[in-house]
């Protein structure tokens, strides 16, 4: 009986043993030597690895955190940590982070379903850039966004929703972290990541068609037609290729309004809180 | 309003109901055999799995899942047909509702519906049933024919439970065996299905003529039936020249139990089949290799179920390593 | 001759629906208005070089080609400059074009329009090269690549065949067919005429096996022409398809992500070979091709019509007495490959094959439903890729795989869309796949 147990004791152990020695080796055989910084950052990342920032992943991003001077260190910015998490990484790296403006990501057309009609009936995947390639779109706007929601599948945080009534997608500023997967994703460049001024506002032109006043009228009431009367307004306003250019340096507190209510189409959006206030839960 | 469309504005009148129905059609002569030789308890075996398996798809993507209604594409009157083909005639009712529950309910609508089960859902509730109620699994009514209304149940042993067997009392009791052997059908029985069996599987002939018209039809290729069949009789025949054991005998392997039905119906389901050529014939080596290895080296005596099921399961795996040649590329 | 010939991946057979396979070429004669535009090829617009006001004769070079791949531009018709504006192409995008109000045909001086057949090629190897990019000649099967940059050889590279693609394997379309019919001695001779640029003796007339006539008169010329022959190729989608045809011809294949001249061959389209020699032996710029209108022949009657290029197509549409009304769908070119136009006065091009009209139970696609992972796209696909792969990626937005499925090498032949039971638009994926490609790069 004795006999049994000890023996029992003996195998067990001895298979423990064995097993303890084979996982030393091979931890310290395969063993990936690993930046202590470098796990440090990775720590206060947000872990979206959404891309953002320009490399593959969050990991990617600290370790080109750890390996900057301090000199190249402003231009690694991480868009949905913002300056909170920037500067959790200078305080590791011992560098003096800069605080940036807030942005988000603004729609540059306003060719709702109202404002820019069905035309033509597309049939075929219901994909803004299979759209792109075959054909002008819905509403024969060749600039203007196609409504199949590219941006909303790409974008990771759940900030872009397609407006029922309008059909075009709607950003919702507290969400977007300015990743640039929308700008990156639509086929007619719509999007841009936009500074929020410090006043939770943002005026800018919701058209990007190229074609003249009239051309563009016809298939959208909502088109910018370069008449030129938000140049008067203000001088920084530049009118190219039949598109107007409100700048975002301008401040929209100071002409916004004015803006808007010049704007013989309703080309101009004028945002007058961008972000909602958040509240106390 | 004009209307614009993506490339090609043609499309092929080939569709997914239309290919489901040929398999239908092709299936429809073993419908017979099995109705001329099992009488009104094949009939009652088939219309409670179709119309179990048609039902369960039914309400649960209509009340649980709230989707859109697949049943018209008739997949799942196919797993229905298939499920009664691998029962004996005396299935009780409720366990073919059971059998029909799993293989719609668990192995093709939990996965995620048509064309994305991983398990052939017939199969699935076959094996479900085989593990679940073995004694009604492997009573196997006489094959009586054209006698609709017998349904006194006298059951006989399948061939392949025979050879099984003779195989495993050979050397105790010869005596034994040979007055088995005497029970086995000869080549013609089996080839036109007067044999004891599920009652889909007995028939090797009206399996043929499906198989023959899903050919013509193009809806499967020769690959798969063919490498299956061909594997498995290479094996048998091989070990049958070796040891001269009347249980290795191909002919009768091949002929009977659920092979060809397997081979021709099972096997190149579409979802749960390799998409590329070479993997279709990976895929199917494996599967006679299985079905060899199971018949005559484990506990059971019919393998293909088990062998097909084992095989899908390697599809992905198979998938990621038999890319086509890309024109232009070089060739391996 | 020899045994019929084909390529070995993929490809389907599609119904031919050739209606207007036998009807004879019919003049379209001049509309009020064509619109010119001034990119009818791949590479850059050609530079206008008329005003609005200038009159003009046929012939008359309207715009110049570009540095690099570009091609000239000639008036089709005799009349004044309208207008130099931009209209709505067939895709709906808006293009250049030059707007002209015609008179009575008047031709520019040099321009022989007789019928007669003249094959004296002359001596001068500049004179001809000079005489092809003059006439601003592109490719006519499709893809518009200016002919004399295809024929100019880098000097590291060598020809050992041209090919004349005279296989249309598109449903509906006759054009080609119909040009062997009448002019199979003038392709002979347009085959000839590169040969002798190309510096070799070996062309070969690649002719469907559904053309019995035009495979027997061009083969009965061909006796008394050295150095063209004629191969008769099988009936199957995309046979036409240039790497197809290549590998049907010689059994060579292209290396992926390489030209066909890699591997020895030119290929070049019947209609653009005619056009060679209109431009070498008659000294007639490319101004006008043949278009088959064709489709529903409930609504259209179906035929062959020699038109001017910038011809509106509802022009077009009214001289085969189309009931405008009941198009669902109009199509520039074939139903595999074509483009589906968002108005009816688009002009036809140099590129322009067919115009077909549908009925709105043939223009409606069919639902999708589930991938039933049948796996005939891929068998069906020419090309040997995966398209049920590529979709399922890009459904999951996942782009890294794609250039491992060599997406980049699809030719858009739509064989998997055709061919899928389920009806998924994989041909759709397959372009989404490579503008994802083209825009990874």
């Amino acid at each position: 009986m004795s006999d049994i147990f000890w023996l029992n004791i003996l195998i067990i152990g001895g298979i423990a043993l064995c097993s303890a020695i084979l996982l030393h080796i091979t931890a310290k055989k395969f063993s990936i030597p690993t930046d202590v910084k470098e796990d440090q950052i990775d720590a206060v990342l947000p872990q979206a690895n959404c891309g953002g920032c320009g490399f593959a992943g969050c990991r990617d991003f600290a370790r080109a955190c750890a390996h900057s001077t301090p000199t190249n260190f402003s231009t690694l910015y991480c868009p949905v940590g913002k300056s909170d998490v920037m500067q959790k990484v200078s305080r590791i790296l011992g560098y003096n982070a800069q605080a940036r403006k807030e942005t988000c990501a603004v729609l540059h057309c306003n060719g709702s379903c109202q404002a820019a009609p069905q035309k033509i009936n597309y049939e075929g995947l219901k994909n803004c850039r299979v759209a792109h390639l075959t054909t002008v779109g819905e509403s024969e706007c060749p600039d203007g966004c196609l409504r199949f929601g590219d941006c909303v599948s790409v974008c990771q945080f759940g900030a872009l929703s397609i407006d029922k009534d309008t059909g075009l997608p709607v950003v919702d500023a507290n969400k977007c972290t300015s990743c640039g997967a929308c700008v990156n994703i639509c086929p007619r460049h719509l999007f841009e990541i936009r500074p929020i001024s410090e006043n939770n506002q943002q005026v800018y032109v919701a058209c990007q068609n190229k074609q003249k006043g009239a051309v563009a009228r016809k298939n959208c009431k909502n088109a910018c037609i370069a008449c030129k009367k938000c140049a008067l307004i203000c001088p920084e306003i530049t009118i190219e290729n039949n598109l107007s250019d409100i700048p975002s340096s301008i401040s929209p507190q100071e002409f916004g309004q004015k803006l808007k209510e010049t704007c013989p189409t309703g080309a101009i959006i004028y945002q007058t809180q961008v972000k909602r206030e958040k509240k106390n839960v | 309003m004009f209307k614009i469309s993506t490339t090609p504005h043609i499309n092929s009148p080939v569709t997914t109901q239309s290919l489901m129905r040929d398999v239908l059609i092709a299936l429809t002569p073993a419908i017979i055999v099995s109705l001329l030789m099992f009488g009104i308890n094949a009939l009652r075996v088939l219309l409670t799995s179709v119309a179990a398996c048609v039902m369960f798809e039914y309400l649960i993507t209509r009340y649980l899942l709230k989707a859109k209604n697949t049943t018209s594409d008739l997949s799942a009157v196919i797993t229905g047909v298939l499920l009664a083909f691998n029962l004996p005639s005396s299935m009780p009712t409720w366990m073919i509702l059971i059998g029909a529950f799993v293989a719609i309910g668990i192995a093709k609508i939990a996965f995620g519906g048509l064309g994305k089960n991983i398990f052939n859902p017939a199969l699935v509730g076959r094996v479900f049933l085989f593990i679940s109620f073995p004694v009604q699994m492997t009573q196997w009514p006489k094959p009586d024919f054209l006698s609709f209304m017998n349904t006194d149940t006298v059951t006989s042993a399948t061939t392949l439970g025979i050879l099984k067997h003779i195989d495993v009392s050979s050397s105790a009791t010869i005596k034994a065996s040979q007055v088995s052997l005497t029970e086995l059908p000869n080549y013609w029985q089996m080839f036109i299905g007067y044999t004891g069996g599920c009652i889909g599987e007995v028939s090797a002939l009206a399996l043929f003529i499906g198989l023959v018209y899903m050919l013509l039809r193009r809806v499967i290729t020769w690959h798969i039936p063919f490498y299956y069949v061909a594997t498995f009789f290479m094996l048998t025949a091989i070990t049958w020249f070796n040891t001269d054991n009347i249980h290795f005998e191909p002919i009768t392997n091949i002929l009977s139990g659920g092979l060809l039905l397997g081979a021709f119906f099972m096997a190149t389901d579409y979802v749960t089949s390799p998409m590329t050529r070479q993997g279709q014939i990976i895929f199917a080596v494996g599967c006679g290799i299985l079905t060899y290895i199971i018949r005559f080296y484990s506990a059971y005596p019919e393998g293909v179920s088990f062998a097909i099921l084992i095989m899908n399961a390697f599809v992905p795996l198979i998938d990621k390593f038999t890319p086509q040649r890309v024109y232009g590329t070089k060739r391996k | 001759m020899c045994n019929k010939k084909t390529f070995s991946l993929g490809g389907i057979h599609l119904n031919k629906h050739k209606i207007s396979a036998l009807s004879p070429i019919q003049e379209a004669g001049v509309p009020p208005l064509v619109y010119i535009p001034v990119k009818q090829h791949i590479g850059a617009p050609a530079q206008i070089i008329v005003k609005v006001g200038d009159k003009v004769k046929i012939g008359t070079l309207l715009a110049k080609a570009n540095e690099g791949i570009s091609a000239n531009v000639h008036s089709s018709v005799a009349g004044e400059i309208k207008k130099i504006e931009e209209i709505e192409a067939e895709n709906g995008y808006s293009e250049q074009v030059i707007t002209i109000q015609t008179s009575a045909d008047e031709y520019e001086e040099g321009i022989d329009n007789s019928e007669e057949i003249n094959n004296d090629i002359p001596q001068s190897l500049e004179e001809i090269k000079e005489l092809i990019k003059s006439a601003g000649i592109v490719g006519m099967g499709g893809a518009g690549f200016p002919t004399p940059i295809k024929t100019s050889i880098p000097e590291n590279k060598s020809v050992q065949y041209l090919i004349i693609n005279g296989i249309e394997c598109e449903p509906y379309l006759t054009a080609d067919g119909a040009l062997m019919l009448e002019k199979p001695e003038q392709i002979v001779i347009g085959a000839k005429i590169l040969n002798k640029v190309l510096g070799i003796q070996n062309a070969i007339i690649a002719i469907d096996e559904n053309k019995p006539q035009a495979i027997e008169k061009i083969t009965k010329i061909t006796k008394r022409y050295i150095g063209v022959n004629v191969a008769v190729c099988k009936s199957k989608y995309p046979q036409g398809g240039e790497k197809q045809l290549i590998t049907a011809i010689t059994g060579r294949e292209v290396p992926s992500g390489r030209l066909p001249i890699d591997v020895g061959c030119v290929v070049q389209n019947v209609a653009t070979v005619f056009a060679v020699y209109e431009a070498v032996m008659k000294h007639k710029p490319l101004y006008e091709r043949i278009v088959t209108v064709s489709g529903d022949t409930s609504i259209t009657t179906a035929g062959n019509y020699r038109t001017r290029i910038g011809t509106p197509a509802e022009y077009l549409l009214d001289l085969a007495q189309t009931d405008k009304s009941k198009i669902s769908k109009l199509l520039f070119g074939g139903p595999m490959m074509g483009t589906a136009a968002t108005n009816l006065h688009s002009p036809i091009n140099k590129k322009t094959g067919g115009l077909l009209v549908l009925q709105a139970q043939e223009a409606t696609k069919p639902d999708e439903s589930c991938c039933i992972r049948c796996g005939k796209c891929a068998e069906v696909c020419p090309v040997g890729l995966m398209p049920f792969a590529i979709a399922s990626n890009l459904r999951r937005n996942n782009t890294a795989p794609l250039k491992a499925l060599h997406v980049a090498d699809c030719i858009e032949c739509g064989s998997c869309a055709y061919t899928c039971p389920a009806k998924v638009p994989l041909l759709d994926y397959c372009k989404l796949g490579k503008y994802e490609v083209h825009k990874q790069k």
